[in-house]
C-alpha cells in the first residue's frame, strides 16, 4: 500500500482513497485474467488475427465502438464542449453516425464476403499488390505512432490528475496491452474492449446525472451557460452560416461535407482499428447489425462527453484556458475538464471507477492500435513481402511477438514525443493525410466495376500526396487559407475538413481518368469485391425486426431528431 | 460469446460491476455514518450508496445468469 502511495506526489487534482486503489487494481487483474484465460483459444491464425469470426453482433458493435471511444477522445471533447459548446457534439453525430451506418448497408457486404482480414488486404484483392503496399506500410506506421502519442498523453494525464510517475504510468499501462494482447488475440482484445466499455459508461455517467441536478435541469444549463459564456453555446447548427458567427470558425459545408461526407466515412469505412473489429462478426448480419448497434450508443456519447463539458460551464466557480496559459498561470486547462466534474460530484469507490473508465479508455484504444498493427503487419507486409509460404503457427508466432514489438515502438515514440512534443501536431496531420483519399479509392474499388487497379494505386498516391502539399502550402504561407478552406477566417479544424475533402475528390478524379485509360478486370475477377458482380444473400430469411436496415432506419430516424431538438 | 469453451463475456462484465458495485456501496455506506470533512457537491444526495447499489444488483443478475458451467444458448 505504501509503496502504491509513494508513486503520488504533492501536486495533483484529486487524492484517492484506499477504495479508489483498489477499484484500479481489480482492473487490471481482471484484464490480465481474461487475457491469460482467452490464450488457449487463440493458436491459429484466423483465432489470433479474427477472434475466430465468431463475435455476435453485440460483442463485435460494443468493441467497434470501444476501440475509438479512448480517453484521449472523452478527455479531448470534454475539453472542446468547454471550449465550443455544443459544437463539438458534430464529432460525434454528423462525424460518425451516417458513417457507420454506412459501412453496415453498403461496405461491409464487400469486406465481409470477400473474406478479407484487413483493409489493406481488401485493396490487395482489388487493386493488386502496390495499393496494398502503400496502404499496409503507411497504417503500421501511423499506428504504433498513434499508439505511443496515446500512450505518452494518458501518462501524463495521470501525472496531472493523479501525481503518478509518468514512466510507471507508460510500463504498467503498456505491459498490461502487452502481455493480454499476446495472449489470447484479437478475441482478448474484443473481450477487454467490451468490459472496458461498460466500465467507460458506469463510471462517466454519474458526471452528467449529478451535474443536470445542480444546474437545474437542461433549461437551467442553457440559462446558466448563456450567462457565463454565451448562448449560442447550446446550438447545434443555427451559428454555422458564417465562419465568424461560431466559436469554431467553421461554416456548415465544412461540417457537412468536410466532416460528415469525407473524414467520418474516411476514419469509420476503412481505418482498420475499428473495421477490424466488425470483421470478426460471426455471419454477415451480425457484422452488419455490429456498426448499427455502435452507431446506437455513439449517438448517446454526447451524454456522457459533451455535457460535462457544458456543465463545467455552467457551474465552475472559474474560468478554464487553453494548454499553455494553463502552464504558466497554474490554472486548470481545458483538458481538465472530466478530471474536475469527476472530482467534485465523487466521492471514494466512484472517484476510483471515475478514473478506472479513464485509463480503461486509454487501453481499449491502445489494444486496438495494437491488435490492428499486428495484423497489418503480420498478414499484410511480412507474409506478403518477406516470408510467403510459412505454416499458420509461424504467423501466429509473428502475431505474438509483434505485438509485444509494436508496444515497445510505442513505449519509444512516447519518449520521442516526451522530448519533443511538436511531434504530436505533425503526426495528427500525417493520419489525416491518408484516411481521406482512402475511403474514395475503397469505395470506387466497391461500387464501380470499372476501377482499375493502376487507377486505384495512383488515385491513392495523388491523395495522400496533395493533402500533404496542401499542409505544407498552408505552413508556409499562412495566407494560402483562403484558398484550401475557402476563408481567411477559417480556424484549424476548418482546415482539416476541406483538405480532406479536396484530397478526397482529387483521388477520385485520378482514379477515375486512370481507370477509364487502363484495361479493367474482368467481371469473374471481381466477384464478392465489387457492386453488380457480387450477390448479396437475402434478409428475407429473417423478421423486419431482425434485418439491418429497420435498424439503421430507427437510428437514422433518432440521429435526424437530435439534430432538430438541438438546431 | 463464450470464452474459453464455457466462461462468457457477459460473465466477466456482471463481476467486474459486481466487485465494484459492492466497494463503492461499503464507500458510501462509510461516508454516511462517518460524514467527511470535506464533502463533494451533492454530498447529500449519496450517490455512492444508489449508484453502487444499482451497480450490485445488475452485477449479481449478469453473474447468476451467465454463471460458467450453466447450459445457456446465446
Amino acid at each position: 500500500m505504501m509503496t502504491a502511495l509513494a508513486f503520488f506526489e504533492s501536486q495533483r487534482l484529486v487524492h484517492l482513497s484506499f477504495i479508489d486503489l483498489a477499484i484500479i487494481v481489480f482492473y487490471f487483474v481482471l484484464v490480465l485474467t481474461i487475457g491469460f484465460y482467452l490464450k488457449e483459444r487463440a493458436n491459429t491464425g484466423e483465432d489470433f488475427f479474427m477472434a475466430g469470426r465468431e463475435m455476435t453482433a453485440w460483442v463485435a458493435g460494443l468493441a467497434f465502438l470501444s476501440a475509438n471511444l479512448g480517453s484521449l477522445e472523452l478527455m479531448g471533447w470534454a475539453g472542446a464542449a468547454y471550449q465550443y459548446g455544443i459544437l463539438a457534439a458534430h464529432w460525434y453525430w454528423i462525424g460518425a453516425i451516417p458513417a457507420m451506418l454506412f459501412l453496415a448497408l453498403v461496405m461491409m457486404p464487400f469486406y465481409y464476403i470477400s473474406k478479407t482480414h484487413s483493409v489493406p488486404g481488401y485493396l490487395q484483392l482489388r487493386f493488386g499488390e502496390s495499393s496494398r503496399a502503400l496502404s499496409s506500410i503507411s497504417f503500421a506506421f501511423m499506428t504504433v505512432l498513434m499508439s505511443g502519442i496515446n500512450m505518452y498523453s494518458m501518462a501524463l494525464v495521470l501525472k496531472i490528475v493523479l501525481g503518478w510517475n509518468i514512466n510507471v504510468s507508460i510500463w504498467i499501462s503498456s505491459l498490461t496491452v502487452a502481455i493480454y494482447v499476446s495472449l489470447g488475440g484479437l478475441r482478448s482484445a474484443i473481450f477487454n474492449e467490451v468490459l472496458q466499455f461498460v466500465l467507460i459508461w458506469s463510471g462517466a455517467l454519474l458526471i452528467p446525472i449529478l451535474g443536470l441536478v445542480e444546474a437545474g435541469g437542461w433549461n437551467g444549463l442553457r440559462a446558466r451557460v448563456a450567462t457565463n459564456a454565451s448562448a449560442e453555446y447550446t446550438h447545434l447548427w443555427s451559428t454555422l452560416g458564417n465562419f465568424r458567427d461560431n466559436p469554431m470558425g467553421i461554416h456548415w459545408t465544412g461540417i457537412v461535407f468536410g466532416l460528415g461526407a469525407v473524414i467520418s466515412m474516411g476514419y469509420w469505412t476503412t481505418d482498420f482499428l475499428v473495421v477490424q473489429r466488425v470483421l470478426s462478426a460471426k455471419d454477415l448480419r451480425a457484422a452488419k447489425m455490429a456498426p448499427i448497434i455502435g452507431a446506437g450508443f455513439k449517438m448517446l456519447v454526447p451524454f456522457i462527453v459533451i455535457l460535462p463539458g457544458l456543465l463545467a460551464l455552467a457551474v465552475l466557480p472559474f474560468k478554464l484556458v487553453g494548454e499553455t496559459q494553463a502552464i504558466a498561470t497554474g490554472a486548470h486547462s481545458y483538458n481538465e475538464v472530466l478530471p474536475l466534474m469527476l472530482a467534485r460530484y465523487c466521492g471514494p469507490g466512484l472517484l476510483g471507477l471515475g478514473i478506472t473508465a479513464l485509463i480503461a479508455g486509454f487501453m481499449s484504444g491502445m489494444a486496438g492500435n495494437v491488435s490492428a498493427f499486428t495484423t497489418v503487419w503480420t498478414y499484410d507486409i511480412y507474409r506478403a513481402f518477406i516470408r510467403k509460404n510459412a505454416s499458420d503457427q509461424h504467423y501466429v508466432s509473428m502475431g505474438r511477438w509483434c505485438t509485444i514489438v509494436g508496444v515497445l515502438i510505442s513505449v519509444g515514440t512516447a519518449y520521442l514525443v516526451m522530448n519533443f512534443k511538436s511531434i504530436m501536431d505533425y503526426v495528427q496531420a500525417l493520419f489525416s493525410f491518408f484516411i481521406a483519399p482512402l475511403f474514395a479509392t475503397v469505395l470506387l474499388g466497391m461500387l464501380w466495376k470499372r476501377a482499375t487497379a493502376a487507377g486505384g494505386f495512383w488515385g491513392l498516391l495523388t491523395g495522400t500526396v496533395s493533402s500533404i502539399g496542401m499542409w505544407a502550402w498552408v505552413k508556409a504561407d499562412p495566407s494560402a487559407l483562403r484558398y484550401v478552406a475557402l476563408s481567411p477566417y477559417a480556424r484549424d479544424m476548418a482546415e482539416n475538413m476541406y483538405r480532406a475533402l479536396w484530397s478526397c475528390l482529387l483521388c477520385a478524379l485520378v482514379t477515375i481518368v486512370v481507370s477509364l485509360l487502363t484495361k479493367p478486370k474482368p467481371d469473374s475477377e471481381l466477384k464478392g469485391l465489387v457492386y453488380g458482380a457480387t450477390e448479396i444473400p437475402s434478409e428475407s430469411y429473417v423478421s423486419v425486426w431482425h434485418r439491418p436496415w429497420f435498424w439503421a432506419s430507427v437510428v437514422a430516424v433518432l440521429f435526424v431528431a437530435l439534430q432538430i431538438i438541438f438546431w | 460469446m463464450k470464452a474459453g469453451g464455457s466462461i462468457s463475456i457477459w460473465f466477466f462484465v456482471g463481476l467486474s460491476l459486481l466487485v465494484n458495485g459492492i466497494l463503492i456501496l461499503g464507500a458510501g455506506i462509510f461516508d454516511l455514518v462517518h460524514p467527511p470533512e470535506a464533502q463533494v457537491v451533492l454530498y447529500n444526495l449519496h450517490a455512492g450508496i444508489w449508484w453502487g447499489g444499482l451497480m450490485t444488483v445488475v452485477g449479481a443478475i449478469y453473474c447468476f445468469y451467465f454463471l460458467p458451467g450453466k447450459a445457456r444458448k446465446q
